[in-house]
């Protein structure tokens, strides 16, 4: 039925299938809609927020995906600056991964404020000294780059192809993508930065509080790193779900090792600067405040346990590093999955912490923990993003041609 | 690395002093600074981190068993900090500190991030979870001088700056530019029965307030957080100024070397 648009080369399933697929997804963003609206029309009440928890799930999602979705800057980094020319077959899916990600953290945002109507005071009104005035900056600007990264993938579908003006201005927007990469790249590390830096000025804050340099608190810097060790993991991840369900290869195994590698040892490097970093925030930082390690932490087990430290450096952190950095496990490709999988679990466990912890620590010696959990319009919301973001790399696989080698790869 | 925005106060300087051991924790200041400042009632406030209170009073005790079981109330508004972190923090520049020591905030420019929330470890930012409501008939009685506020904005505790304003009128119209000491005071220094709560211009040196400061059984509430706050408390019983502020043993120190 929908033969004329499905990408020349390549086979893709029975139509019916894919439409009862769809229908499943866009009966959970249903589900999802009704949340937002009851959000939007009731207002934040419909959330378990509170007075201490200004933050929820919604901020942990909006940070997790951003830091997610930095894999669409740093492949496009790997291959228009540096040049490594053999991630083309991965770019577009990392592309499209990276502007669903930023697509959906602008979505949550309008969600999760007041105000929404009210949004462009932030930049009407802009505080110069506050990382959110240069969060809001430059992840707009960033959307708008990856729009346009993604408008010459959108435009080569096969029935838009035919006309030669798209056709030609998708075309000359290849031949220039390398600037929008520099622009892109420049972005992506200023807010990706200045989202650990939301967190890291607040010397309020003795959880989230870094010393650091010149304005830059070191989480600046290691959440630009943590970004560039998950994005690409979650690229590959993706890729790995989509080989399995379609029964396809996709792009080779050479393509996917060499990213495997590169994100494997980036996220050694994170780690290594992460526990340097979360040892002298221990031994120095906390003490400074007049605070000790286990007034961070709600004893070993508990809702905010030391547990959440060890689940995100030990299990989601040195697991992971092992596996990406070691050849012979990352061969093998369901402990690539696993991997790649845990990489990103740890990174969302890192930006719960940094945004949900941080505001459960009694501040004062008199008060007590408080504990967040969720509501159901907040859990539905957010699991409708995952579907919008499953709908759109359904479409885009199936009618454009994400994988240059597919028609090789499956004669 | 700082991250500070301290600020030059002008001629005036106002701060408030609190008694701990005067308060009885009858709650009248947090009354009357609700009825003062428009604050919204609904029908249900049982979930008490979802209300809009400016002022919330903490219990402390010494937690020793009967009888010698004490206990202490803090009360607690917004600290009014020399370097506030929701000022720094506001993405809007919806919020501000006036040269006479006052962090305000403009409701209507916030959009409800909640960053300053965040940032503020005083929790003396509250959130409109809801749209306002008042219960039926008090809306006649609402203070003509403070606008109410809308859904989806934070507010907090101004000093009563529409107080200030109303002294300032009235000592121009008497051919004066300065104001007397407690010709500008807080609806809840004002309500407070034991006169507990003590409000002024420390910069006048004459002023109640900058005496009392000047207790060494006067602190502030987490000092080491670097927010030089504008609520100090005073207390002659050890074991409060130790429950209350963390820092108490540096503290003790400091006192008996002076």
């Amino acid at each position: 039925m929908d033969a004329a648009l499905i990408p020349p080369g390549v086979k893709r399933c029975d139509f019916k299938i894919f439409l009862g697929w769809i229908l499943f997804l866009l009966a959970i963003i249903g589900w999802g809609a009704y949340a937002v609206f009851l959000v939007w029309y009731k207002a934040l009440n419909q959330t378990n927020m509170n007075n201490y928890f200004g933050f929820g799930i919604w901020i942990t999602l909006d940070l997790s995906v951003i830091a997610l979705g930095g894999g669409a800057f740093f492949t496009a980094f790997l291959r228009y600056i540096l040049g490594i020319d053999k991630l083309k077959n991965i770019i577009s899916l990392a592309t499209i991964v990276g502007w669903i990600c930023y697509a959906s953290a602008l979505l949550v945002l309008g969600l999760d404020v007041g105000q929404p109507l009210r949004g462009w005071h932030i930049f009407w009104y802009a505080n110069v000294h506050s990382m959110l005035t240069e969060v809001a900056f430059c992840i707009t600007t960033y959307f708008i780059v990856l729009c346009i990264e993604v408008l010459p993938i959108v435009l080569e579908n096969v029935q838009l192809a035919k006309n030669r003006f798209i056709h030609l201005f998708s075309h000359n927007l290849h031949e220039y993508m390398y600037v929008f990469a520099a622009v892109g790249v420049f972005l992506s590390f200023f807010h990706q930065g200045s989202l650990g830096g939301m967190y890291g000025v607040l010397h309020t804050r003795p959880f989230a509080y870094r010393t650091g340099f010149f304005i830059w608190p070191w989480t600046f810097f290691i959440f630009i790193l943590s970004a560039i060790a998950s994005g690409p993991a979650l690229t590959l991840l993706v890729t790995w779900i989509l080989q399995k369900v379609t029964g396809r290869r996709l792009v080779t195994k050479d393509v996917i090792l060499l990213l495997a590698k590169i994100t494997g040892s980036i996220l050694c490097f994170y780690l290594i600067v992460k526990f340097i970093d979360t040892w002298y925030w221990a031994t120095h930082i906390l003490p400074e405040k007049g605070m000790t390690l286990k007034e961070c932490y709600q004893g070993w087990f508990g809702p905010y346990g030391l547990w959440l430290l060890f689940a995100e450096l030990g299990v989601f952190g040195i697991i992971p590093a092992i596996i990406l950095i070691t050849p012979r496990f990352r061969e093998n490709e369901w402990l690539l999955a696993v991997g790649c999988l845990f990489d990103c679990v740890g990174i969302i466990i890192n930006r719960f912490v940094f945004t949900v912890q941080t505001l459960a620590i009694p501040t004062y010696p008199f008060d007590k923990w408080v504990v967040y959990s969720p509501s159901w319009q907040e859990w539905a919301s957010t699991i409708m993003i995952i579907a919008i973001g499953a709908l759109v790399i359904s479409l885009a696989y199936r009618y454009l041609p994400l994988f240059p080698q597919e028609p090789e790869l499956n004669p | 690395m700082k991250h500070e925005h301290k600020y030059k106060s002008g001629p005036e300087k106002y701060v408030m002093v609190i008694d701990i051991d005067k308060c009885t924790g009858c709650g009248a200041c947090v009354i009357a600074c609700a009825v003062e400042n428009n604050l919204p009632v609904r029908t249900d406030e049982t979930r008490k981190l979802l209300s809009v209170d400016w002022l919330v009073i903490y219990k402390i005790t010494n937690g020793k068993p009967f009888p010698k079981t004490r206990i202490a109330y803090i009360p607690r508004g917004c600290m009014h900090c020399d370097n506030p972190m929701c000022v720094h923090v506001c993405p809007a520049s919806a919020t501000d500190k006036d040269d006479k020591g006052v962090v305000s905030q403009i409701y209507p420019r916030c959009f409800g991030c909640r960053y300053c929330m965040a940032a503020c470890p005083y929790h003396a930012r509250v959130f409109n979870w809801w749209d306002p409501t008042f219960p039926k008939g008090t809306e006649r009685g609402l203070n003509p001088d403070v606008s109410t506020r809308m859904r989806g904005v934070v507010e907090k505790c101004s000093f009563c700056n529409h107080r200030y304003q109303r002294a300032k009128e009235k000592a121009m119209l008497e051919g004066r530019t300065t104001l007397r000491d407690g010709e500008y005071i807080t609806a809840c220094a004002e309500a407070c029965p034991t006169g507990a709560i003590t409000f002024g211009n420390v910069k006048d040196p004459n002023s109640k307030v900058s005496k009392l400061v000047k207790s060494p059984y006067a602190f502030r509430l987490l000092e080491k957080f670097g927010t030089e706050p504008s609520v100090y408390y005073i207390s002659r019983q050890e074991w409060v100024r130790r429950e209350a502020d963390r820092y108490f043993e540096e503290k003790a120190k400091k006192i008996s070397k002076e």
